[in-house]
């Protein structure tokens, strides 16, 4: 075991890593671990754009922003985070275009900006251009501009660390962070970072679904080790459903498509969304395009021989401008289904997508150990955490823009942190908890296997807590998933290598899949409303009276060692919008 | 079939989408096995399974792991193409795992995987990246600007974007470099992506670091090694026309000109 010191070490090198890095390795000495290669984070697959009320092609205003914002989320938004990303917005994409990020231009030479959904005028008068864009790949500009500035600070990667636990001390009553714990990949080394502060940045966690536009590595590692340390997770039951994922593997397809006048048809070629959201028609929020596919889908007007998907049709747009503007989801269409989208409509289905849900963090990312005690030193940006500025569901382009607004905040909050604050002494052994995690799975002769519970999961996530869900669905859900958390205790591997051992590692994220797809089901279950991203077939409407609340989940162990959630809930931030009926 | 325009891509000879009735064929993956603490010696070996055509090499390669040999080691994350972590040598050729159907390959004989040549392998599929990702580091590639920050964003001509637009594509998978013969020969060799991304500074309208980065590629071990072998652009698996990135590079080197 190695023990390493730094000021401030950041948990993930995605873009709200990276942004962190750029900002605390400025002010403090600052150690980046992931358990990829930088470049290999999952914001480089987002597509389609940076929301910024620029202005620069049509009248917008951050005012705008935020109202789209928070009535995307359906009112679970904390209105004052959603101010501050909207503001923030502008000199958030403008800095990242002073680093070198190359956006598209208008004719003037100004930042291109194109529609998206849910991004309105006037308070959803009609759509706004407010999407800063790179062609069809703006994550992958994000993240590459991101790491050059990396490489530009000097910034110090461990490449290929897993980060498997947070150290959390009580210091006078005080839980305070005193570090994170890693294995090395490389050499199956267990290596323990004391930090002053910590900064989770390590991504989202949609592999617990079986369609999904996530990383096979994106496996809420970050919420699950502050979960399994006593800390709450607030709107797990949230997650997104992107419309448009390519038809049973579930690629994402940017929103961007229909953004440059792409429309959603059913079998009978007609344009659905019309019926939906007569004014956004296919660029309403995500949440609502992706319940209207499959409403057209039940109803019996879906594609294909099963009838289980639906078009995403280009055909009418001109080629050069699918070439300018879709170069690489248009490459997608062809590579994995063989269809020429200049002259096919692409078979699509809605794909699991975002989190909106994490780890509790206040506008300075600091992380929350109940509804208002901080965790001194310890911090959460991007997707991992909640600000929450998503509420129920996120729009499209807000989320490049968290985890740069957000990301932002956290390296400059936690360094400032961190050039005052003592080391927290670690615990005895720090390493105890990973070192027998890993010698568990590593040593075990159980007759259970990775990949057959991480399937079982997969598809039971996909039947039961998706799109559409009820009493009924969800409640088979936490019966499965409790089953499933009882055979992974029998789970055992082959490789009982220490060199590059990513059979391990998959046992270890199967365990995080495990622990957060409960919590997700649990907290579905009580949440008797449907709002965003969160549809109970047994109760369609908005429930403002008892649910206008955040959910907080705990992890709660019992004298005799049974692990139970309990859950909390937490007011939301209201400023100046008061709730409505959401119509697009 | 559900609508006249699918009709249309068969007509055409399309395969047609999806997965519902393709028919499984059983394909041999022949794969360079590399294990230290096991043995000091690489050997061949081969796994095989029932598979869809349509499926990726990734897919493949991921039911061998999770169904025959959890051992079976290689890197891996977004399986669209778009991270750069399973850039690996599939029948000779450099490719990404994931961006490579089966169909395509002819899985009518042994399919050989192997990891990609000119950086240390450390196990199965997996390679040292860290000469790379150094080559990639010497080339400065951020952007150099002189003087106070605009307020406002810097302007760019659109065709002045479009100037430098293909060698933005590079998800620094190590493709083109580990198939060039000169990288083989001599780890000294920047290797084609780090030039590539020089290129994608060099060329942008807004960068002032020009003639540090052309001094850097000058050296000994820069831009005049490459011998315009074509093997980079063959393999990059974003469609870069890498060598002729490389031949702009040698250019603006002659005439000084960017």
């Amino acid at each position: 075991m190695q023990i390493h010191k730094y000021d401030t070490v950041i948990v993930g090198a995605g873009g709200a890593g990276m942004r962190a890095a750029i900002e605390s390795t400025k002010r403090s000495r600052t150690a980046v671990l992931t358990k990829l290669y930088p470049t290999r984070s999952h914001t480089g697959a987002a597509q389609g754009g940076m929301a910024a009320a620029l202005a620069n092609v049509e009248e917008d205003n951050w005012e705008w922003h935020t109202f789209d914002t928070i009535k995307g989320g359906d009112y679970l938004v904390d209105q004052d985070a959603a101010e501050i990303l909207a503001k923030e917005a502008i000199d958030s994409v403008l800095d990242l275009e002073k680093m070198g990020l190359p956006f598209n231009r208008t004719p003037d030479g100004t930042i291109d900006q194109r529609r998206f959904g849910g991004h309105s005028r006037n308070h959803g008068e009609a759509p706004v251009r407010r999407s800063c864009y790179a062609s069809d790949r703006t994550g992958h500009m994000i993240l590459q501009t991101l790491y050059q500035n990396c490489v530009k600070e000097g910034v110090e990667f461990f490449n290929e660390f897993y980060v498997l636990d947070l150290l959390l001390q009580d210091v006078d009553g005080v839980k305070k962070s005193a570090g994170v714990v890693a294995y090395e990949l490389a050499t199956g080394e267990i290596h323990v970072f004391q930090a002053k502060a910590v900064i989770f940045a390590s991504g989202g966690t949609g592999k617990f679904f079986k369609v999904t536009s996530n990383a096979h590595t994106l496996t809420g590692d970050g919420q699950a080790a502050a979960y399994r340390r006593g800390l709450p997770l607030e709107d797990m039951e949230f997650f997104q459903f992107h419309p448009t994922g390519i038809w049973r593997m579930g690629i994402l397809l940017t929103e961007g498509a229909r953004g440059e006048g792409g429309i959603l048809r059913n079998k009978d070629g007609e344009r659905f969304m019309e019926k939906y959201a007569p004014v956004m028609k296919d660029l309403a929020s995500r949440d609502v395009v992706s319940r209207s596919i499959y409403t057209e889908i039940r109803e019996g007007r879906g594609c294909g021989p099963e009838g289980d998907h639906v078009y995403l049709d280009l055909t009418h747009l001109p080629p050069e401008q699918l070439d300018a503007k879709l170069p690489d989801i248009t490459e997608f269409a062809r590579t994995y289904l063989g269809i020429e989208p200049y002259t096919d409509p692409i078979p699509i289905q809605p794909t699991a997508h975002y989190a909106m849900g994490g780890i509790p963090t206040n506008v300075e990312g600091e992380v929350l150990a109940d509804n208002t005690t901080v965790v001194p030193g310890l911090y959460a940006a991007g997707e991992v955490a909640c600000v929450s500025v998503h509420g129920a569901n996120r729009l499209g382009t807000n989320s490049l823009l968290d985890i740069n607004v957000f990301g932002r905040r956290a390296g400059i909050a936690a360094a400032e942190y961190s050039a005052t604050a003592d080391y927290v002494e670690l615990p005895e052994d720090p390493a105890q908890l990973v070192a027998d995690q890993v010698e568990r799975l590593r040593t075990s002769t159980g007759n259970e296997r990775v990949a057959e519970l991480r399937k079982e999961l997969q598809e039971c996530m996909d039947a039961n807590v998706m799109v559409f869900r009820t009493e009924q669905t969800i409640k088979s859900a936490v019966e499965k998933i409790a089953e499933l958390r009882e055979r992974y205790l029998n789970v055992s591997i082959q490789d009982k290598g220490k060199r590059f051992n990513t059979d391990l590692l998959e046992a270890i994220e199967l365990g995080n899949l495990l622990d957060l797809a409960e919590v997700m089901a649990v907290s579905a279950l009580a949440r008797k409303e449907s709002r965003g991203g969160h549809y109970r077939e047994d109760y369609p409407n908005r429930d403002d009276v008892n649910f206008m609340r955040h959910t907080m989940a705990y992890r709660e162990v019992g004298d005799d060692g049974t692990e139970s959630i309990r859950l909390d809930y937490k007011p939301v931030v209201q400023t100046r919008y008061q709730p409505m009926e959401r119509k697009y | 079939m559900a609508t006249p325009t699918v009709d249309k891509a068969a007509e055409a000879g399309q395969p047609e989408p999806g997965f519902a009735d393709s028919p499984y064929i059983t394909v041999t993956f022949r794969i360079r096995r590399f294990n230290p603490e096991v043995s000091e010696d690489a050997s061949w070996e081969d796994f095989q399974l029932e598979i869809d055509p349509k499926e990726r090499v990734l897919d493949a390669l991921h039911k061998i792991k999770w169904d025959q040999d959890g051992s079976l080691t290689f890197r891996r994350s977004c399986a669209h193409g778009i991270c750069g972590s399973d850039a690996m040598r599939i029948n000779g050729r450099n490719r990404l795992a994931c961006k490579t159907l089966i169909k395509d390959i002819n899985p009518e004989k042994p399919i050989t995987v192997e990891a990609i040549k000119g950086l240390t392998v450390m196990k199965d599929l997996v390679v040292d990246m860290e000469p790379f990702f150094q080559a990639y580091r010497d080339v400065m590639p951020f952007l150099i600007t002189t003087g106070n920050e605009p307020t406002r964003e810097r302007r760019q001509s659109a065709e002045d974007r479009e100037r430098f637009d293909d060698t933005t594509k590079c998800i620094l998978c190590a493709a083109c470099t580990s198939s060039c013969p000169v990288f083989w020969n001599d780890g000294q060799y920047f290797g084609p992506a780090a030039i590539v991304n020089a290129h994608r500074f060099i060329f942008d309208s807004r960068d002032e670091g020009g003639e540090q980065r052309l001094e850097i590629l000058n050296d000994k071990d820069g831009v005049w090694r490459c011998r315009t072998t074509f093997n980079c652009t063959d393999a990059c698996p974003r469609g870069i026309e890498v060598t002729k990135a490389i031949q702009e590079v040698k250019r603006a080197l002659i005439t000084r000109r960017f």
